[in-house]
C-alpha cells in the first residue's frame, strides 16, 4: 500500500503552492522585470536596461540609508540580544509568577509597528520636551529612539528562543561543574554560552534580518526626520533605513518608480543572503553535532 | 454540519466579492475622488444618476496622501478609473498620455471661466478645475472685538503684528491667544511649507511675471516668510519645541473652541467651523483676511485663490466609458442636484448658472475684489517634487523655531532644495 503522506501530499500542498506562485512568485518576477523599466503604470512599462541600477549606485540617499541601517543593525543586535539573554536566564527557573513575567515581556511583540511608533514618539517627545527639545530635532535622538523601541518590542520574542535554549542545557554538566568548584562566571562563559551557541546564532540572524527589513516603526516614529538639506540642495533623511528609502524613492515622482523597484531587488538579494548565511551557519552546527554524536556512539 | 455551512457561506461570500469587483458591460463611470470630506455627497449623487439613467457610476475615495499610489494601482486594472483628479501642471505632466482632451465637449461649453484649466502644449484642455478655493487668515470677529479691535484695523503686516502682539501680551486676561498652533506634524505642516510658502514665492515670481515652473528661485522675498512665521510662533499659546507634534486638528480645535483669534487655513474649513455638532461658530463671527507679511503691494492683495482640483478624464478608457463620463460630468454641472452639491461641498465653481454659496470666506474674497484688490495666485503649485521639497522646508522650519537651527538652513532648504528637486523631477541629474 502506498504511503498516505505520499499519496495525498499534492492535495495538501497544491492549494498553497498555487497561491504561493500566484501571489508571490509571479509578482516577484514582474517586480524584477520592472526594475529594468521606466514606468508610471506597470502595464505601460518601457524597458530601459540597467539604467535604474546605475542610478541606485549613484544615489547618495541610498548609501546613507545603507550605512545607517548597518549601524542600526549592530546597535539593535546588541541591545536586543544581551537583555533578552539575561532576562531568559532569570526566567528559565520555575518560580511563582514566572509565566506572567514571560507573557509580559512577550506582549509588546504582539503590538503593530505603526501603533508602537506613534506611542513611542509621544513618549519620547514627552520626555524630551522637559529639556526643551524633541525627538526629530536630532538624528541621534531618532536613531536611539528607534533602537529603544525595537528593543522593547523584540526582547520578549528573543527571550522565548533563549529560554528554549536554556531548557535544553545538559543539567548534569552544570551540576558537575558546580561540584568541581566552578563559580557563576565560569559556568556562564565555559558551559552556558558555548552550549547556547545555536540559540545565539538564530537570535542574531533574526535581529539582523529584522533590522534590515524594519519599516513601519521607522515610518511611524521619525518618518526619516530630521531632513538635512545639503549645500547642493540634496535632501538626506537622516534617520531613514533601507526599507523606508525604497518607499521614499517611489514617492519622489513617476520617473523614480523603476529606481525604487531596482532598490527593492537589491534589498531582496541582501536579505536573502542573510537568510542563506543563517541557514548555512545553523546547519553546519547541526551536522557537526550529528557527526560528533556518531563518533561517540 | 456547522463547519460545512460556515465554509459554504465563506466561499459564497468570496465568490460574490470577486464577482462584485467585475467590470460592468458597456460604458461606465468610475471616479477616483480626492476629497474624503465630499465622499458621501459624491456617492449620493452617483446613486441618483444611476437611478435616473441606468449608467453605473462608481466613486472611490483615496485619501490625499495615498492618492497617487491608488491611482497608479487602479489605472493598471482593466476596470480602471475613467475620471480622476490631478493637482497641478506637474501632476498633468506625470500622467503622460492619460488625460483626454476636453476641448469641444458639452462640458467645456458650460465653462464660464477658463482661468482654472490645465492646458496642453497645443491648447488642449487636459484638466478642468471644478472649484476654486481660497485661503488666508481665518479670523474670529467676536474675539477680535473682545480684544478691542475689528478687521478694518488690519490692512497690512504692521497692523496685524500690532494687534497680534497686543492680544498675545494680554492672553491671560483675555482668555484667548492671537494665533492657533503652527503645527509641523504632517497633518498640519502643509499649511506652512505649502500655503504660507506661497507668499515669498508669489512676491518673487510676480515681479518676474513667470507663468511656467522656474528651474531656480532666488529666495529674494524670504524675509516676508520669516516675518509672518515669527509672528505666528511668537504669538500663540503653543511652545516652539512642541510644533513637530502639533496637528492640524489641534489648531482647528483651538480656533473652534475660542482659544485663538487667528487661524491660517482655507475656505474648506467653513462647514466644520460652523457645524453645530462640531464647533458651531456663528457665520457672522467669521471672516478671512489676507496673509499680510510685509510685501510691497500687499494692501492691494486679497486672499490666495486657486485650485488643486482638476478633473481629468482617462483617454485610455473605452470610448463608451469616456462618453458616459462626459455625460455624467455634464449632468453634474447642469442639473439642480449636481449644482446644489457642488455649491454646498465646494463653494464657487467656474460653470455657468452655478448656485451661489453661503460660505462667508468666499464672500469675504468677493468683497475684497469689489474693493479693487486682486487675488494672490497659488504660485506654490509650481513647486517641484512638492512633498519632498516641503519635507526639507518643514524640517528646517522646526529646527529654526526650536532654536536649534538657523534661518539660513530654512533659506537653503527653500532655494537650493528647489533647484535640486527641479533637476530630479526633470531627470537632469
Amino acid at each position: 500500500m502506498k504511503d498516505p503522506v505520499k499519496k495525498y501530499f499534492p492535495l495538501f500542498v497544491l492549494p498553497v503552492l498555487v497561491c504561493f506562485c500566484l501571489f508571490f512568485v509571479w509578482p516577484f518576477i514582474q517586480g524584477v522585470y520592472l526594475s529594468f523599466c521606466n514606468f508610471f503604470i506597470p502595464k505601460d512599462a518601457t524597458f530601459t536596461g540597467v539604467s535604474n541600477y546605475v542610478t541606485v549606485f549613484r544615489d547618495t540617499s541610498f548609501w546613507h540609508a545603507f550605512l545607517i541601517t548597518c549601524l542600526y543593525a549592530v546597535a539593535s543586535i546588541i541591545c536586543v540580544n544581551v537583555p533578552a539573554f539575561f532576562i531568559a536566564y532569570l526566567l528559565k527557573e520555575r518560580f511563582r509568577g514566572v509565566t506572567l513575567f514571560r507573557a509580559s515581556f512577550f506582549l509588546p511583540n504582539l503590538i503593530g509597528g505603526v501603533v508602537l511608533g506613534y506611542i513611542w514618539s509621544m513618549l519620547f517627545d514627552g520626555i524630551l520636551s522637559q529639556f526643551g527639545t524633541y525627538l526629530t530635532a536630532s538624528s541621534v535622538f531618532g536613531f536611539w529612539g528607534l533602537v529603544i523601541l525595537v528593543a522593547w518590542q523584540q526582547i520578549g520574542y528573543m527571550m522565548i528562543i533563549y529560554i528554549a535554549g536554556f531548557t535544553a542545557l545538559p543539567e548534569e554538566m552544570l551540576e558537575a561543574s558546580q561540584m568541581d568548584g566552578a563559580n557563576r562566571f565560569q559556568r556562564m562563559t565555559k558551559i552556558i554560552i558555548p552550549n547556547m551557541k545555536s540559540s545565539i546564532a538564530i537570535c542574531t540572524f533574526l535581529t539582523l534580518t529584522n533590522s534590515f527589513k524594519l519599516f513601519d516603526q521607522n515610518l511611524a516614529l521619525t518618518g526619516g526626520q530630521p531632513v538635512r538639506t545639503l549645500e547642493s540642495g540634496m535632501q538626506i533623511k537622516t534617520t531613514e533605513l533601507l526599507a523606508m528609502n525604497i518607499y521614499s524613492t517611489y514617492q519622489i515622482n513617476n520617473h523614480w518608480h523603476g529606481t525604487a523597484q531596482a532598490k527593492a531587488v537589491i534589498f531582496f538579494l541582501l536579505v536573502a543572503a542573510f537568510g542563506a548565511l543563517q541557514l548555512y551557519a545553523t546547519r553546519e552546527k547541526k551536522e557537526k553535532k550529528a557527526k560528533s554524536g556518531e563518533k561517540k556512539s | 454540519m456547522l463547519r460545512k455551512t460556515v465554509s459554504f457561506i465563506l466561499a459564497s461570500a468570496l465568490m460574490l466579492g470577486l464577482c462584485g469587483c467585475g467590470k460592468p458591460n458597456g460604458g461606465y463611470v468610475y471616479y477616483l475622488n480626492f476629497k474624503p470630506e465630499a465622499d458621501a455627497a459624491w456617492q449620493e449623487l452617483a446613486q441618483e444618476y444611476t437611478e435616473k439613467t441606468g449608467v453605473p457610476v462608481k466613486v472611490v475615495t483615496a485619501a490625499s496622501n495615498t492618492y497617487d499610489d491608488t491611482l497608479s494601482a487602479q489605472l493598471n486594472k482593466s476596470y480602471c478609473p475613467t475620471l480622476f483628479i490631478c493637482n497641478n501642471a506637474q501632476g498633468l505632466e506625470d500622467l503622460g498620455n492619460y488625460p483626454y482632451d476636453l476641448t469641444g465637449t458639452a462640458l467645456e461649453g458650460q465653462l464660464e471661466n477658463y482661468e482654472y484649466c490645465l492646458w496642453g502644449k497645443n491648447g488642449e484642455i487636459f484638466g478642468m478645475g471644478f472649484c476654486y478655493e481660497a485661503y488666508g487668515i481665518i479670523t474670529n470677529k467676536a474675539l477680535l472685538a473682545q480684544a478691542g479691535y475689528s478687521v478694518e484695523d488690519i490692512n497690512c503686516f504692521e497692523d496685524l503684528k500690532n494687534v497680534a502682539e497686543d492680544i498675545h501680551a494680554r492672553s491671560e486676561e483675555l482668555g484667548f491667544d492671537a494665533f492657533t498652533s503652527s503645527g509641523l506634524d504632517p497633518s498640519s505642516s502643509w499649511r506652512f511649507s505649502g500655503h504660507l510658502a506661497n507668499m515669498p514665492l508669489y512676491y518673487e515670481l510676480f515681479e518676474t511675471d513667470l507663468t511656467t515652473q522656474p528651474a531656480e528661485i532666488t529666495g529674494s522675498k524670504l524675509n516676508l516668510y520669516r516675518n509672518i512665521w515669527d509672528l505666528y510662533i511668537n504669538n500663540s499659546g503653543t511652545s516652539k519645541t512642541s510644533l513637530t507634534t502639533a496637528t492640524g486638528n489641534q489648531a482647528e480645535e483651538e480656533f473652534g473652541s475660542g482659544k485663538a483669534v487667528f487661524f491660517q487655513n482655507g475656505t474648506w474649513e467653513y462647514s466644520s467651523l460652523t457645524d453645530p455638532a462640531k464647533y458651531g461658530i456663528a457665520p457672522e463671527d467669521l471672516t478671512m483676511i489676507p496673509i499680510y507679511c510685509g510685501g510691497d503691494y500687499e494692501e492691494n492683495c486679497a486672499l490666495c485663490c486657486g485650485t488643486e482640483n482638476y478633473w481629468v478624464v482617462n483617454s485610455k478608457a473605452s470610448q463608451e466609458s469616456i462618453d458616459a463620463t462626459l455625460d455624467f460630468l455634464y449632468w453634474v454641472v447642469t442639473s439642480d442636484e449636481g449644482k446644489t452639491m457642488l455649491s454646498k461641498e465646494f463653494g464657487v465653481t467656474p460653470f455657468k448658472d452655478s448656485i451661489p454659496t453661503d460660505n462667508v470666506f468666499f464672500n469675504a474674497e468677493k468683497a475684497y475684489e469689489e474693493q479693487g484688490k486682486h487675488p494672490v495666485k497659488w504660485t506654490f503649485c509650481m513647486t517641484p517634487n512638492t512633498d519632498v521639497w516641503r519635507e526639507g522646508v518643514t524640517s528646517a522650519l522646526a529646527d529654526y523655531s526650536a532654536g536649534i537651527g538657523t534661518w539660513d538652513a530654512v533659506e537653503n532648504a527653500f532655494v537650493n532644495g528647489w533647484k535640486f528637486q527641479y533637476k530630479l523631477e526633470h531627470g537632469t541629474m
